[in-house]
């Protein structure tokens, strides 16, 4: 065996693929869980509307949706507690079709814990396991494990409702995860909490996925909780998909006014195109009252209809009228939001519509801030704003 | 601590006074040394001496309580299955017959449901051979018959109100239906399930109307052999046996109703997290 053959041993690098990108970059990468085409009826109503996701190993994944907008129903599909109308769902390339949920590689971490009332912390956590059949020895070591790493390792004896609601999430996440499942569905984890909790565990929830190496795939209807989790977002509207992307591109690249409006606070001119390059358009638009330059290039037919969209914070509010004649608005300040870190200003142009505009609060002086009624011009870089066609 | 009004307090007293007055006479009386139940003759235990010597009060009594236990046990055990099938299969064929029909027992009149239940052993007889004549096993039947009902309308109470999401986690976890029942489903509807035994227990106990009818010679219950006997003129024993299973009866309801507030706060707190 010479150095190099020991080497590719080694490293196990038979094909080098590059691990630099993340898997669902990777155009050859095997995705972890397939769902196909997936329709979900309910009678008349269609939940999920035939619906294809690709999740791959080590993801956090999250389903972004209002209520209404199928994401529970997609999860729950995944879990087997329901059958989809039409569709496959593979995951590690077995298809789940007649698989029943305790047959399924999965655990769930349910909305309401869904923790046994009738059974202490320990005995809830080791009710996997004994479903498994493993032995006494093993159930005591790995409840007793699973104990410490949500730090309940005293708590072990009392009952569920004995717990406050922290507590209790991190039991039903350790009973989840205590099978070592390949996937984890976690529905609305963090919804129960309050604020500051919230933010913690979110942490712990994301240290705690990339240690363990399991898929999670998470629904949520809370945005924040969305963008701060995730690898990777699945916006759904009306029981569709309808944007796949990672956290910053969701935010930043849109690819409707449905996301945009849905992930964060967003500005909306509606125009219509006048000049369409290769890579940059041009827009008129009467709400705006100026000319929209966005430099990147769009497929659209001449004249179409479009919406730009303009996110609060990438606005520039200057006294005196910059040097562009695109993108460059005046208005009036009718109401101010003092957040402490970052004021929130909305102004009215002179076409009566009211744009959203968030100044982060560089100076502690008050002296030097924007009033009520002042006149300011709104301004903001050819590469900020979006354009959408639908 | 709220003020409470005369009117309410009075209220209040007068239904209790209502309610156990006859009960307390009954047991004062109970300790009549006069033969005569109406007249007052000062303290003794002697009629209690006496019952336990009365072989017909007595083999009434245990046949009641035998017939009161298995036929509550049955009826719990079907009771739980129609109680089931009401509220977890869903719409099915003939759920509206299937409901009418468990709840038909609770406002049929007693004498209707005993007249059915003897036409019926009547005509199995004629055409199977069973169930050979009346006795014992036609009361323990036409008991669990109308106790199940009881027992299905409590029990479907209570899974109604059981968060469904419990029962999916077990099965996520690994547990098969089966298993889920034993581990999950039953313990939480226990206390549903412990009512309605109760309960059943104390119908069968109970019941006159319909065991006199489904009823055969010499398989008499002790209400049957109570109210024969008092027909005749009312003896001091039927008080002592009267005290003797309000006593009985004290004590399981208390116990039940301890261990269902137990439940019920264990299981409230766990929802509302």
């Amino acid at each position: 065996m010479n150095a190099s053959e020991i080497k590719s041993t080694i490293t196990g690098v038979a094909n080098p693929v590059n691990t630099e990108l993340p898997l669902w970059k990777q155009p050859d990468a095997t995705p972890f869980v397939r769902i196909e085409n997936i329709t979900k009826k309910f009678d008349d109503f269609t939940a999920v509307d035939n619906v294809s996701l690709n999740i791959y190993k080590k993801e956090l994944f999250c389903l972004l949706g209002g209520s209404g907008s199928g994401k529970s129903t997609l999860l729950r599909m995944l879990a087997g507690f329901e059958n989809p109308t039409s569709g496959r769902i593979i995951i590690d390339g077995v298809d789940m079709e007649g698989i029943q949920p305790w047959n399924r590689p999965i655990n769930m971490m349910f909305q309401s814990y869904a923790l046994f009332p009738h059974l202490s912390v320990a005995d809830n956590i080791a009710f996997g396991l004994k479903r498994q059949g493993a032995s006494k020895h093993d159930v005591k070591t790995r409840v007793a494990e699973m104990l410490d790493m949500v730090q309940l390792g005293h708590l072990g004896k009392r009952k569920p409702h004995q717990l406050s609601g922290g507590q209790r999430q991190r039991v039903a996440l350790a009973r989840s995860l205590v099978k070592r499942p390949k996937l984890l569905l976690l529905d609305e984890p963090l919804g129960a909490l309050d604020k500051k909790l919230r933010e913690e565990t979110q942490f712990e929830i994301m240290n705690l996925q990339e240690d363990l190496g399991v898929t999670f795939v998470v629904v949520t209807h809370d945005q924040e909780e969305a963008m701060t989790l995730a690898t990777r977002i699945g916006v759904m509207n009306q029981g569709l998909i309808v944007q796949t992307d990672e956290p910053h591109d969701v935010y930043e690249y849109p690819s409707s006014r449905f996301v945009a409006e849905f992930i964060g606070s967003v500005n909306l001119f509606e125009g219509f195109v006048t000049e369409d390059n290769v890579d940059s358009v041009r827009i008129e638009s009467k709400e705006a009252g100026c000319p929209l330059f966005v430099a990147h290039g769009i497929s659209c037919a001449p004249q179409q209809r479009v919406h730009v969209a303009l996110r609060p914070e990438k606005i520039n509010m200057t006294r005196i009228k910059p040097a562009q004649d695109d993108n460059c608005l005046k208005g009036e300040i009718i109401e101010i939001a003092y957040m402490g870190s970052l004021s929130v200003y909305r102004v009215r142009l002179q076409s009566g519509k009211e744009i959203r505009v968030t100044q982060p609060n560089f100076a502690r002086d008050m002296g030097e801030r924007f009033t009520w009624n002042e006149h300011v011009f709104l301004s903001w870089d050819v590469d900020s704003s979006v354009v959408l066609t639908s | 601590m709220k003020r409470r009004s005369l009117f309410l307090n009075s209220t209040a007293a007068f239904g209790f006074i209502f309610l156990y007055a006859p009960i307390i006479s009954l047991i004062i009386y109970s300790f009549n040394e006069s033969k005569l139940v109406t007249v007052w003759g000062g303290w003794s235990v002697k009629w209690y001496g006496e019952l336990f010597q009365n072989d017909q009060i007595m083999d009434a009594a245990f046949l009641s309580l035998k017939i009161a236990f298995i036929s509550a046990t049955l009826a719990v055990v079907l009771g739980t299955m129609a109680g089931f099938a009401l509220s977890r299969m869903g719409r099915f064929r003939g759920k509206l017959l299937f409901s009418g029909w468990v709840s038909a027992p609770l406002v049929m009149p007693e004498v209707i449901t005993g007249l059915s239940l003897l036409l019926l052993f009547v005509a199995l007889e004629n055409a199977f051979g069973w169930p050979a004549g009346r006795g014992e096993m036609t009361v323990i039947i036409a008991h669990t018959t109308f106790c199940l009902a009881y027992v299905a309308v409590i029990v479907q109470s209570r899974l109604v109100v059981l968060d469904d999401t419990l029962e999916e986690a077990a099965m996520d976890l690994g547990a098969k239906p089966s298993t889920l029942f034993f581990l999950v489903t039953l313990p939480l509807i226990s206390p549903a399930i412990i009512a309605g035994w109760l309960l059943s227990f104390t119908l069968s106990l109970d019941d006159l109307v319909i065991a006199s009818f489904v009823s055969g010679p010499g398989d008499s219950t002790l209400p049957m052999v109570i109210f024969s006997k008092v027909r005749l003129g009312v003896t001091p024993e039927v008080n002592a046996l009267a005290t003797l299973m309000i006593a009985i009866v004290a004590v399981g309801v208390i116990f039940a109703m301890l261990y269902m507030r137990k439940q019920n706060k264990m299981l409230a707190a766990a929802q509302e997290g």
